[in-house]
């Protein structure tokens, strides 16, 4: 596989925040990747800067090879549904719908069609009068009737349904596997999405914490659980990146696969062994990550 | 889909299952790999992942432009490996727990014994 983006070096910064810290990152062609983190940490940022929506303050972004502003070799062939995209005022979804037709090479209108009575969304309604959840399936038709060879979806569920939702990821795997191309989704519904992600970018605080396939990330921290003292006897030289004590019971997030060796010294040990979810996970790294930070400046003075 | 496991392992597992409990015989077309994705709905990679572990173990075989078959004798093959693991899987930790509670391996026999008399009416 080749990578359809490279990111290197790139570095954004407004008045006082730095939204993008020297960040470096590529992405493959025909993937799905997520684009995680928390609000602020500098996803949205980084898809407009993709999209050449935004400016760099530094560094450079390759898309297909070439520098996406100002580009439209480039710029057709990515779309990108923004979490808060405005609309002309008086436009009505049917206008929305025969801009991107217009604009997308690949567009696909008998899918289009079919998307629009899926997610009943009135076309002929002013976009301005829409509902938060159809403002959504407005930018979701976009991006999967678009067939972009990139698309980028920023949080496009926002105020869809869980029916409408699942809607959403079915027709995303399904048009996917017949047309592959290379999507990034950025979620905070982190375990509802990771079954779809072959790829995962934790961003955060401006950084990327982890890129890693999402497979291996699974099975990569595992909670033990069971007597402090056979908890802390376990976890010690191993990398605990979360504790959480309930009487005499701990209950300590270690990383790193347990071998079968492991597996057995549990199991005599009495000690439970309970999975950690990709967002369990997610969340713990970024936690540790902010602890670290202050310390760290402590010792740079 | 269960966490904390790598989903390809799983979805090798559960055509593995379907192998051995006879749902899915020998030179038998496997499900594809978007019909395993929009199933389990998982991303096709993944469920390609799972597959071609299937293929290398010698359990499923391409056959060009029809798709994956289960492999003659994959069935044998692995009831033989499930049979090695077994020990491993269930009677290592029902003798932990037999030692905590001071039971010894007789004591457990027994229990087997009288289990398998009144639970399953299956012939032994």
């Amino acid at each position: 596989m080749s990578s359809v983006i490279e990111v290197q070096n790139l570095t954004k910064r407004y008045r006082e925040t730095t939204a993008l810290d020297d960040v470096s990152f590529s992405i493959e062609q025909d993937a799905i990747y997520g684009l995680l983190g928390r609000n602020g940490a500098g996803k949205t940022t980084a898809m407009s800067i993709l999209t050449a929506q935004n400016f760099a303050t530094s560094g450079q972004v390759r898309v297909f090879g070439q520098a996406p502003f100002e580009n439209p070799a480039v710029l057709s062939r990515m779309c990108f549904v923004r979490e808060s995209q405005k609309y002309p005022d008086d436009a009505t979804g049917r206008h929305a719908l025969r801009m991107a037709r217009l604009f997308f090479p690949r567009w696909d209108e008998d899918l289009a069609q079919d998307l629009v009575e899926e997610f009943e969304l009135p076309v002929k309604r002013r976009i301005k009068k829409l509902s938060r959840g159809q403002l959504s399936a407005v930018g979701v038709i976009i991006g999967l009737a678009s067939r972009a060879e990139v698309t980028f979806f920023d949080e496009p569920y926002l105020g869809l349904d869980a029916v409408a939702r699942q809607l959403f990821y079915d027709r995303l795997l399904q048009d996917y596997a017949a047309h592959p191309r290379t999507v990034v989704l950025s979620s905070h519904l982190i375990d509802e999405v990771a079954p779809l992600l072959e790829r995962v970018l934790v961003i955060d605080r401006g950084r990327i914490l982890l890129d890693e396939d999402t497979d291996a990330l699974r099975g990569r921290a595992s909670a033990v659980v069971g007597s402090s003292a056979a908890v802390e006897d376990f976890v010690a030289g191993r990398e605990v990146i979360h504790t959480e004590r309930l009487g005499r019971v701990t209950s300590a997030t270690v990383l790193g696969g347990l071998s079968e060796q492991d597996r057995q010294r549990l199991r005599e040990a009495d000690l439970d062994v309970a999975p950690v979810s990709l967002q369990q996970l997610v969340v713990r790294l970024a936690r540790r990550a902010e602890d670290s930070a202050p310390k760290h400046q402590e010792l740079v003075p | 889909m269960e966490e904390g496991r790598p989903i390809f392992v799983q979805i090798a597992e559960s055509i593995e299952a379907s192998i051995v409990d006879g749902s899915l015989s020998e030179e038998e077309r496997a499900p594809s790999i978007n019909e395993l994705a929009a199933f389990h709905r998982i991303n096709p990679a993944t469920a390609a992942k799972g597959v071609n572990q299937l293929v290398d173990d010698g359990v499923l075989y391409k056959r060009r432009g029809v798709g994956m078959f289960v492999a003659d004798g994959a069935r044998a093959r692995l009831l033989a490996r499930r049979t090695q693991d077994f020990a491993a899987a269930y009677v290592d930790p029902l003798l932990t727990e037999a030692r905590r509670l001071g039971l010894g391996p007789q004591d457990v026999a027994d229990i087997i014994a009288e289990r398998s008399a009144t639970t399953r009416k299956e012939p032994s």
